[in-house]
């Protein structure tokens, strides 16, 4: 066979905090294919084609292009090999016309100044090549999404990019935009580039895909001819679950609704529905998982939940016991019993520098046990620590050291720890196990149904469908704004059937759905 | 209306108007200094000291060379290294790019006195060297047109020089491929870096040039606007740089005049001394209108940013 | 186990050596003799009662402003504003000091607590603007230092200055309104005790009160504080007018306490030695002590210095611009922490 164009042999990356984003990938371009790179958030696909964009460097594994082996040290070394990438998040400066964003570092001169009008002309030479109409005197802050998203693509064409890395470029775009987008891809496809095209949406990999890599946990799960897999089998390849977490789980027993959300919608400037019409409730002593590819609405609901959105941008109700907390701030929230596992642990979960203790009592100093209106009462504080760093085996100098100090899994310990202690009504946990090892995930896991067998109720949202799966007593899957399914009994769900729901390619029927509404009117 | 009256006959001469381009030169040149560093994203406020340095050097260098042009070369050097010294510490140590500002005034301000009296004995000013003063230029032609003439014409040559720098600096961030990549740097490093563009190099680069600049204000206020070199001379212009920058949000017409109207707010601190207005008062103004433009423009932001809902890229 | 927690003692105590060793090598390079200025620089200040007091004298109103500022640091707060309002707190006790006459113990509390009074509520201002609007507090702080400076000029040449003394100074305060003397042969003052307990005071406010907590994790990271339920905004409020009052208080004193009428004629730069006190304290109330009290020696080493040899006073200034320099660089040093890191983990 051919030599491949591009290819990854044995390639691992360990990030310095100790996180293995990579093992042992294997990854290879044939010239002049569109290549889809799925799997879940979290595989690893950004962590691999940076590497290809030499953005971070393999811990091990080589590099060959042409079947020659290179190291790509920075940017600028990938743009030389003809290597060049669409970012998620785009890399313009916003103030530029497209002809100077098209120009940056490669500007055309003419005596000391920039050839302004050889720029203009690079712009519409490269756009009228690959037939990608552009307005190159305009200002990139008024183009729209789609328009931006050109602008990308004709930067790293005009660097002379044979490959092209798209990662995730569809998330921005409208249907409409994205089918524009799938047609110039084929354009460039006839011209002899080769395409990776990083994606979760299946339905457009089989579309445009000539082979699919699929990642999970860091691991290849194989590359396929896209025409020779169905959706399912991609789905179970970049779902299924590795290990089968196994808890002794008490009977279910429900009391009354802690959490009712009738209703809800949220809307983002445009208008765009970000929630669409969600209602479900959480009783004490149940675990409501919500599962669902990042970016379906979980991070809107999260926010109205948790206080976090500005007021105004969401219609419908939201209630703890009797109470509106939908438009509430934070500490109303808090003061009511609900407790809340942020999402990211180092920016918003912790205070880096502050002590262990410091970061245990931040939602709990208020409390009258542990001040006495003026002072803090510190042997309360030391004492309620010390059983925190106990019960949660918190591996620490002691409860004095620096929290950035702990390693991933015991920091998010003091997090979780500090917000399931003083019993609240309701928990909400979001990714309460990401990026934490096997012990420290389990010991969280067992403090969750802790919780639960104390009548909280909790809301676990997770990218992680083991934990899901596991734990939870009912789970909701959300796609695109919606709840599209609502399970009981998740456990005993296959994770291919979970999968169809996540990436749409299934719905339940809409009566299904709302029997969460009819527990809410019992 | 008397005091009015008084008032008008003094600012409606043409000494007035060239007062006011006279005391605008100095804070012209910090304050196109601070406008390049700035738009790399990197806010300068050693202007004061390094300014304060220049000063010394041109007059030190002019000295012992007798040559006023050696001088204005050692000034404007004087003034680059400072800057380099500055680049060095907040790029490569990671030092905090105000507080190493701070060390930079600092240092001045006690160095140059320290240098000045190592050199001359004395810790107040230069009179004991002899130093060299750069000249000033009548314009042919145009000094013999009344009105303009008198007001135009006849300014020391680095006023001249401050005027060509506006046109320099905007020619050279607006058409230079430096300038391109000063802005990108400023404004998205990331994209910036992700052509290629070094954004330390760059930052490196703007830094300079605002001790370039800065240098050359500095050798205007020994060289030209005294012709010595005195215990904090600077008196605050560094600042009032600083403060012209921000107020011209940060573009080079904004800036120059900007500049131009703290000039004619110093001249004008003379003149309201006719109105009984203290001149301690009218130096505070340049601050003032600063500080009212600063908040002005944060409300307007915080506005804009509460009108926009949360967008559903942000994380 | 945890060597690296030592880390920042021994990079504080390597610039101090470092700004040591440029200090000689500028006294070797200047100097006719050396050795003896060296001698001069380092141990004058300990050669009598009134050189010691001298020092402590200096070290009262850093100890004042590196406390104002290591409050605000400590929230984060990146706010130069010490510098005006401890000048311009000064020229109000002064006015006071001059114009009022009240009984001698009541004279000075009343000039001392309006300069504090009046340093908060013009802290208060970048502190609101900051909170509200997010207003950068860097540059409305520097841009008031100027303000407040001119303000306090106008107020010293147009309403306090006494046109028979010969220099550009206020008329004499009133006998009442000065500040006792503390320890005969030296003008240490009761101001000595005053800071003293507001640093104890303020130690206590940061670690034991649940203000002072606030304070802390706003300071460590906002959003977590917001995340916890903490009004975060109040408590940039808060800190800018508790640090407004102390830079004011600290000039108030300072004049009553060591002068006899109103003599600045420039800002007195107490309010940036203050940022580099709290440097040198990192921002802990009760180092902020020592390192005002190091900071004064090295000075009052210099004036010495400066009097008894050929070497002028102003190096010090570029001492102490090294040592800002080199205590604020994060990499300074950071190469050994890393491998010191690596070492532990290792050993672990």
């Amino acid at each position: 066979m051919e030599t491949p164009l591009l290819e990854m042999r044995g390639i691992t990356k360990v990030y310095p905090n100790g996180v293995v984003a990579n093992r042992d990938v294997n990854f290879s371009l044939r010239a002049g294919e569109i290549h889809a790179l799925a799997g879940e958030n979290g595989a690893g696909k950004s962590t691999l084609m940076k590497m290809i964009f030499g953005m971070e460097e393999p811990s091990e594994g080589e590099i060959y292009i042409r079947g020659e082996k290179t190291r790509l040290l920075s940017p600028q070394d990938a743009i030389d090999r003809g290597i060049g990438m669409v970012h998620q998040h785009f890399m313009l400066v916003p103030s530029f016309t497209v002809a100077e964003n098209m120009v940056l570092g490669m500007e055309p001169r003419k005596g000391l100044g920039i050839h302004y009008a050889e720029a203009v002309r690079m712009t519409e030479d490269t756009a009228r090549k690959y037939n990608l109409a552009v307005d190159p005197k305009a200002k990139v802050e008024d183009l729209s999404v789609g328009m931006k998203q050109k602008v990308e693509i004709l930067k790293a064409l005009l660097r002379g990019a044979q490959i092209l890395i798209l990662d995730e470029p569809t998330a921005v775009l409208t249907p409409q935009e994205t089918e524009e987008l799938f047609r110039e891809l084929q354009q460039l496809k006839e011209h002899g580039h080769t395409i990776v095209f990083i994606s979760h949406k299946l339905k457009e990999v089989k579309a445009i895909c000539d082979r699919i890599t699929i990642l999970r946990g860091g691991r290849s799960e194989g590359v396929f001819q896209t025409s020779e897999v169905t959706e399912q089998e991609i789905s179970r390849l970049m779902v299924g679950r590795d290990v089968v977490l196994k808890y002794d789980k008490s009977k279910l027993n429900m009391q009354a609704p802690v959490l009712t959300v009738e209703n809800l919608s949220v809307n983002d400037s445009q208008g765009r529905a970000l929630l669409n019409n969600i209602s479900f409730s959480v009783h004490s002593g149940q675990i409501v998982g919500i599962a669902g590819v990042e970016g379906n609405g979980q991070r809107e609901l999260m926010d109205v939940l948790t206080g976090g959105l500005r007021s105004g941008a969401s219609r419908g109700t939201v209630r703890v016991q009797d109470t509106e907390i939908r438009e509430a701030n934070i500490l109303t929230i808090r003061n009511l019993g609900v407790s809340y596992i942020p999402e990211d642990r180092m920016s918003q979960g912790s205070a880096g520098e502050a002590s262990i203790s410091d970061n245990l009592i931040s939602t709990h100093y208020r409390s009258k046990t542990l001040n006495n209106g003026v002072f803090l009462r510190a042997s309360k504080i030391a004492s309620m620590a010390a059983e925190l760093i106990e019960a949660f085996k918190i591996r620490c100098s002691g409860p004095k050291q620096p929290i950035g100090m702990l390693s991933g899994g015991n920091m998010q310990k003091v997090v979780v720890a500090r917000e399931c202690s003083a019993n609240p009504k309701l928990l909400i946990a979001e990714q309460p196990t990401r990026g934490v090892d096997v012990g420290a995930a389990q010991l969280i896991h067992e403090k969750l149904l802790e919780l639960r067998e104390n009548q909280g109720a909790i809301v676990l949202v997770s990218a992680d469908l083991n934990e899901v799966l596991e734990i939870s007593d009912r789970l909701l899957v959300m796609y695109e704004g919606e709840i599209v399914a609502d399970m009981e009994d998740p456990s005993s769900l296959s994770e291919e059937e979970l999968g169809l729901y996540m990436l749409g390619i299934k719905r339940q029927e809409p009566q299904h759905i709302r029997r969460t509404m009819n527990d809410v009117e019992v | 209306m008397n005091g009015l009256d008084s008032l008008l006959n003094v600012i409606l001469t043409t000494d007035f108007a060239f007062s006011v381009l006279r005391v605008t030169t100095p804070i012209l040149f910090a304050a196109l200094g601070a406008l390049i560093s700035n738009r790399a994203g990197i806010i300068n406020i050693g202007m004061e000291g390094i300014m304060l340095v220049s000063a010394l050097a041109g007059v030190i260098i002019s000295s012992y060379t007798q040559s006023a042009w050696v001088g204005l070369l050692g000034a404007v050097l004087a003034g680059t290294l400072i800057a380099g010294l500055l680049a060095f510490f907040t790029l490569k140590f990671k030092t905090h790019v105000i507080l190493g500002g701070i060390a930079i005034n600092m240092f001045a301000s006690g160095g140059t006195v320290f240098l000045l009296y190592l050199l001359s004995g004395d810790k107040g000013s230069s009179t004991s060297l002899a130093s060299k003063v750069l000249p000033s230029v009548d314009i042919p032609l145009l000094k013999d047109i009344p009105v303009l003439g008198p007001i135009l014409s006849g300014h020391h040559i680095l006023t001249y020089v401050s005027i060509a720098a506006v046109f320099a600096v905007y020619y050279l961030l607006k058409r230079t491929s430096l300038g391109l990549r000063i802005r990108s740097v400023g404004e998205n490093p990331h994209a910036a870096q992700s052509v290629g563009v070094s954004v330390v190099r760059i930052q490196y680069m703007a830094l300079l040039l605002s001790g370039f600049f800065a240098g050359l204000g500095g050798a205007y206020m020994s060289m030209g606007y005294l012709s010595l070199f005195t215990r904090d001379m600077i008196a605050g212009r560094g600042w009032i740089a600083i403060a012209a920058e921000s107020m011209g949000r940060s573009t080079t017409v904004g800036t120059a005049l900007t500049s131009l109207l703290f000039g004619a707010a110093d001249a004008l601190a003379n003149a309201f001394q006719v109105l009984k207005i203290p001149a301690e008062l009218i130096a505070t103004l340049p601050y003032a209108a600063t500080v009212i433009g600063l908040i002005l423009y944060a409300v307007s932001e915080t506005r804009k940013k509460n009108r926009k809902v949360k967008s559903p890229l942000a994380k | 186990m945890l060597k690296s927690k030592y880390f920042e003692v021994i990079r504080t105590t390597a610039v101090i050596l470092i700004a040591l060793a440029i200090a000689f090598l500028i006294i070797a390079l200047v100097s006719e003799n050396p050795v003896k200025t060296i001698a001069i620089f380092l141990f004058e200040p300990l050669n009598s009662v009134g050189h010691i007091g001298n020092v402590i004298e200096m070290a009262i109103p850093l100890m004042f402003t590196g406390l104002a500022v290591s409050l605000l640091f400590r929230a984060n707060m990146f706010n130069l504003g010490a510098e005006g309002i401890f000048y311009f707190s000064g020229v109000v006790a002064s006015a006071i000091a001059i114009h009022w006459s009240l009984g001698g113990l009541i004279h000075p509390v009343v000039a001392i607590l309006a300069g504090s009074i009046v340093g908060a509520i013009l802290s208060a201002i970048p502190g609101i603007l900051k909170a509200k609007w997010n207003a950068n507090e860097l540059v409305t702080s520097l841009m008031f230092n100027n303000i407040l400076f001119g303000i306090g000029l106008y107020l010293l040449n147009y309403q306090l200055r006494d046109a028979k003394a010969f220099a550009n100074v206020s008329f004499k305060f009133e006998k009442t309104a000065l500040l006792d003397k503390l320890i005969p042969g030296t003008r240490i003052h009761t101001g000595l005790i005053i800071v003293l307990g507001l640093i104890v005071l303020a130690h206590f406010f940061l670690y034991k009160t649940k203000w002072g907590y606030e304070l802390r994790m706003t300071g460590a990271n906002r959003s977590f504080a917001r995340y916890s339920g903490m009004k975060t905004a109040k408590v940039i409020v808060l800190v800018h007018l508790i640090a407004g009052f102390i830079a004011g208080m600290g000039g108030s004193i300072e004049v009553l306490g060591m002068y006899t009428r109103f003599q600045w004629t420039a800002l007195p730069g107490y309010g940036l030695d203050g940022a580099l006190v709290a440097m040198l304290a990192k921002n802990n109330p009760l180092s902020v002590i020592a390192s005002a009290l190091f900071l004064a020696y090295i000075r009052i080493g210099a004036d010495l210095m400066a009097r008894l040899s050929d070497v002028p006073a102003e190096m010090i200034s570029i001492i102490q611009a090294v040592i800002i320099l080199l205590i604020s660089a994060e990499q300074f040093l950071k190469f050994w922490k890393n491998r010191m890191l690596l070492k532990e983990a290792r050993e672990a």
